[in-house]
């Protein structure tokens, strides 16, 4: 019985997140978010099922039931901020919602499969920053004055890295955290978010030289305090989000080159300059032959996602638990054992839908602030997946980080769920903005029925009359865009 | 006017997102870049990385299932584990010592085809309800099961006529490259290898555990003469026929010298003739009239100086010739001599392809691979490697070593039911003059070949006078089977 079960589940659940992840993509079909309701509602029964069975599963393969209880409590608490978030804001985006529980259910399941007591802890934060993540969409949409502080996003992101430079607890190398009243914090997580918001806030009004210039020092101080901490991943996250978001700012190709040149300049410096990036580097070339030391992490996850297959060993049928730290660094690899190669690649689509919903709410924002900021995030949330499953699978050198809602680890998920959550206000504000503009347009149309009865024929008239045949989305779009190049000539 | 202005508003939408557009692309490419490597990646490497000794799910496989079996081709049991009264696990060789190398043995590292498919032998594909069944009764599963391809008749037909000597016997189909029979000598019992484990370690001087096919490399001695007559054909192609020499016994180089074996002396040879005597005196003369540097790329085409494309391990044979080689040199590899070195695979490899037309076919010998139900999980069919000659001179190397049989040094083959076709060989080692091994490689039959033996047997003497009776066992035990069966 308990084989059948076993057995039959490994198919199951490839088949429910590969469904999943297919709605995850089939969203994009869909311009408005009303229509998309039939995809949201079938992905909410997915995930549901999929969370089920893999806890019918973990019940089994342990003999105790009680596990059970504690998978009732993380439906409770997903199903709720499932419901809360749509009755607080009517006018979110539910596929960011959904996949943010449905990574977060992922992790539950590895987390109690890997490590029970690690998993509850893990809990506790997750219900204690969905209920902070509840406020922030309300926040981000009221408070217009956080476009204007930027710095002091720049001073307190620098102070809190430099603290912990200075007075940081040491984990295998790395400055990375400090305890106040036994709760470890790791800066750096939420700095991202303060450095994204530093960023836009630096950048929204003009992007010439000057302002990139400035930004550029801060962002270099920020960098800098990493590598001396020795947090080399998070260094590469700052810089990368930096220099991607200047691209988008000035429109300038030759920053982003600039950017390029200047990061593998340092890369080499680094190289050359500190042996455990020399260690990093050598163990990513060929770990086989320092399996012993450096290599022995990434060949044990390499062990650990050759021998799942497409369908995975199954839960408890592996043993993930021979890779060092793979609640935190190694998740990925966890899964791919033992939920399979299928279920592992899904994640890393469901992680990229993520992503692009995330630039298409930036893409919309005809607000210079928000859309910054909104790209700015969903960079930082893409390239930390990046360099965790990247680093995990040997396609680049290590760096150590966690994979984002799912990884073991409280900072790291309540500043995802944060991110998460900012960006849904920011989508907010997008709808907000296309209804002001309907508004605005209909009274423009109405002024213009008037004149077209008058026949008075000039070039804007002409334009109209074009704009009338156009769907009312797009029509809005355009007239965004019109607001936005006017307010670039501002600027040049 | 009008129109470039409408042009320019619908342009914009485009351009004003162009940039974020480009990152999501970029990443969203990575991203399918990163995710079709991970899944090649896991693909292709399970089997490797589950023999590696650092990936602990080895033992979690051995744990849950038992050892797979390993059969012949007619489905003899060669390895299988038992379990006694008490509960232990036992490997069982129910033939000994015959399969020793190519079985190999599984505990005290792993060796053969234990060592080759052991990702199989240790995995179970059994039908769910026979695993449900054993799990109520807390049996291990069954591992998958191993089909070889090896034929034990033949396999004792080779490891009998070789006897007490040292040395190896390698039976291939050359239409296949499938192994029918492999032998290396001294051999050992795998059952016992734990018991005489450092017994074997110590003993340097037999070298025992060495699979002397796959692994042992020694001078080719006359048998290379097919690789020199391959270049000459090559260089030559429509004048060959013409080469004549008068041999004396020996040729002279400054201050180096060849003498045929045991001081015979040819007279007048032509091509044919060389080849068949096996007259090292014109094979010196037909070696220092070759073009040095098409002859080292014949020497890397046919697989010299590189691993072999086969799945178990080989060694690396050793032949160079560049520019820069001497005359001397010149001489001495071209009767198989001085720095040459090859392995009894890749000879049998060569001879495969000359008895296939040209075309070698990758040799192997793990056939299929069944659950304990009998059905099959994976078939290894045959694969061309590709043409190591062209079909033209694999002819013309069939007909020479046809007529070795018919008036040469391998005329103990000839007058049978079947046609045989080789080269002899009787390679010099070590210091003391006349000490040689004896070498035969060749197929049968000559006209349309069906196997393919190579044999060497170390310190023996001729090759024509201890190799070839060898060949001969193994070819009427072979024919007498697939003629009457």
């Amino acid at each position: 019985m308990e084989l059948y079960v076993s057995e039959f589940s490994k198919y199951v659940i490839a088949l429910l997140i590969t469904l999943y992840t297919y709605e995850c993509f089939a969203v994009f079909r869909y311009e408005e978010e009303d229509r998309r309701g039939g995809i949201y509602t079938r992905q909410n029964i997915l995930m549901f099922a999929f969370h089920f069975s893999s806890f019918l599963v973990i019940c089994f393969e342990t003999g105790d039931i009680t596990y059970l209880f504690f998978y009732a409590f993380q439906q409770i608490v997903l199903y709720a901020a499932i419901m809360l978030f749509r009755m607080l804001y009517p006018k979110t985006n539910r596929l960011v919602i959904n996949n943010m529980c449905m990574l977060l259910s992922i992790g539950f399941v590895i987390l109690t499969r890997l490590d029970f007591n690690k998993a509850v802890k893990q809990f506790v934060i997750v219900t204690g920053s969905l209920a902070v993540a509840l406020m922030i969409p309300f926040f981000v949409h009221k408070f217009k004055f956080l476009k204007k502080l930027k710095w002091i996003y720049a001073i307190v992101g620098i102070a809190a890295l430099s603290v912990v430079m200075i007075l940081g607890q040491t984990t295998y190398g790395s400055k990375l955290s400090f305890k106040i009243a036994g709760v470890t914090f790791q800066p750096s997580e939420f700095v991202k978010i303060l450095f994204v918001f530093f960023v836009a806030s630096a950048l929204y009004q003009a992007s010439g030289f000057f302002e990139v210039f400035t930004t550029a020092v801060v962002a270099a101080a920020h960098v800098v305090v990493l590598v001396i901490s020795k947090d080399l991943g998070s260094a590469l996250i700052f810089f990368i989000v930096y220099v991607l978001m200047v691209f988008v700012a000035t429109r300038n190709f030759l920053y982003v080159l600039a950017g390029a040149v200047g990061g593998s300049g340092a890369a080499y410096v680094a190289f050359k300059v500190f042996r455990h990036v020399q260690v990093r580097v050598q163990a990513w070339k060929d770990p086989w032959s320092v399996i012993d030391s450096a290599g022995y992490q990434i060949t044990q996850s390499l062990f650990a996602i050759s021998s799942g297959g497409w369908f995975g060993l199954g839960l408890y049928k592996g043993t993930p638990e021979s890779i060092p730290f793979v609640e935190a660094d190694f998740i990925f690899s966890a899964i791919a054992e033992e939920l399979g190669i299928i279920f592992a690649i899904c994640l890393i689509l469901i992680c990229v839908s993520c992503f692009i919903m995330c630039m298409n709410i930036a893409v919309r924002l005809n607000d210079k602030f928000y859309q910054l900021t909104a790209f700015g995030l969903g960079v930082t949330y893409i390239f930390q997946v990046f360099l965790t499953i990247g680093g995990g699978t040997k396609f680049i050198p290590l760096t150590g980080v966690t994979l984002p809602l799912i990884s073991y680890g409280g900072s790291s998920v309540l500043t995802t769920l944060i991110m998460f959550s900012i960006v849904e206000g920011l989508y907010i504000i997008k709808q907000d903005e296309g209804e002001q503009e309907k508004k605005s347009q209909m009274k423009k149309q109405k002024r213009k029925k008037k004149k077209r009865v008058v026949a008075v024929e000039d070039e804007d008239e002409e334009d109209d009359l074009e704009e009338y045949l156009i769907p009312q989305e797009e029509l809005a779009g355009r007239i965004n865009c019109k607001a936005g190049n006017q307010f670039e000539d501002d600027e040049e | 006017m009008k129109m470039t202005r409408n042009k320019k508003t619908a342009k914009r939408p485009k351009k004003k997102n162009r940039e974020i557009m480009l990152v999501t692309w970029a990443f969203t490419i990575l991203f399918l870049g990163m995710a079709g490597y991970i899944t090649h990646y896991a693909m292709t490497h399970q089997q490797e990385l589950i023999n590696n000794s650092y990936n602990g799910r080895q033992q979690i496989l051995l744990a849950q299932n038992r050892r797979g079996k390993i059969y012949s081709a007619d489905g003899e049991v060669l390895a299988q584990t038992v379990e006694d009264a008490e509960g232990n696990e036992k490997r069982e060789y129910p033939y000994q010592n015959l399969f020793s190398h190519v079985v190999g043995y599984a505990s005290n590292g792993r060796m053969g085809v234990e060592a080759q498919a052991n990702y199989y032998l240790i995995n179970s594909n059994a039908p769910l309800s026979q695993k449900a069944s054993l799990d109520i009764s807390g049996e291990k599963y069954p591992g998958d099961d191993v089909y070889t391809t090896l034929d034990v008749e033949l396999q004792q037909v080779a490891s009998t006529a070789l006897g007490v000597y040292q040395g190896a016997v390698i039976v291939t189909e050359p239409s296949t490259g499938k192994i029918l029979a492999m032998v290396s000598k001294p051999d050992f019992n795998p059952e016992e290898i734990e018991a005489m484990w450092d017994e074997l370690i110590a003993d340097s001087e037999s070298s025992v555990l060495l699979n002397r096919v796959t692994q042992g490399l020694y001078p080719p001695g006359s048998t290379f003469k097919i690789v020199t007559a391959l270049e000459y054909i090559k260089e030559n192609p429509d004048t060959y026929q013409n080469y004549r020499y008068t041999c004396n016994g020996a040729i002279t180089r400054g201050e180096d010298r060849i003498q045929c074996y045991h001081g015979s002396v040819h007279g007048e040879v032509g091509f044919t003739k060389s080849f068949a005597k096996s007259c090292n005196t014109s094979f010196a003369n037909i070696g220092l009239s070759l073009d040095r540097k098409s002859f080292g790329n014949t020497l890397n085409s046919l697989l010299f100086n590189q691993k072999l494309p086969v799945t178990f391990q080989s060694g690396i044979s050793k032949a160079e010739v560049s520019e820069e080689t001497s005359e001397s040199d010149m001489m001495q590899i071209s009767i198989g001599q001085g720095t040459v070195s090859i392995t009894p695979l890749l000879l049998n490899m060569i001879t495969c392809s000359i008895a296939n037309n040209g075309t070698l076919m990758k040799p192997y010998v793990t056939e299929c691979v069944k659950n304990s139900a009998g059905n099959t999980i994976k078939t290894f069919s045959p694969s061309a490697y590709g043409k190591l000659m062209s079909e033209q001179e694999a002819a013309i190397l069939q007909e020479l070593m046809t007529d070795v049989v018919e008036e040469g040094t391998a005329s103990r083959l000839k007058g049978l039911s079947y046609t045989a076709a080789g080269k002899t060989g009787s390679a010099e080692y070590g210091t003391v003059k006349g000490d040689s091994h004896a070498w035969f490689t060749g197929f049968a039959p000559a006209e349309e070949p069906q196997i393919c033996v190579t044999i060497i047997i170390e310190g023996a003497g001729a090759g024509g006078d201890y190799a070839v009776p060898i060949a001969k066992r193994i070819f009427d035990a072979y024919f007498e089977k697939n003629v009457s069966g």
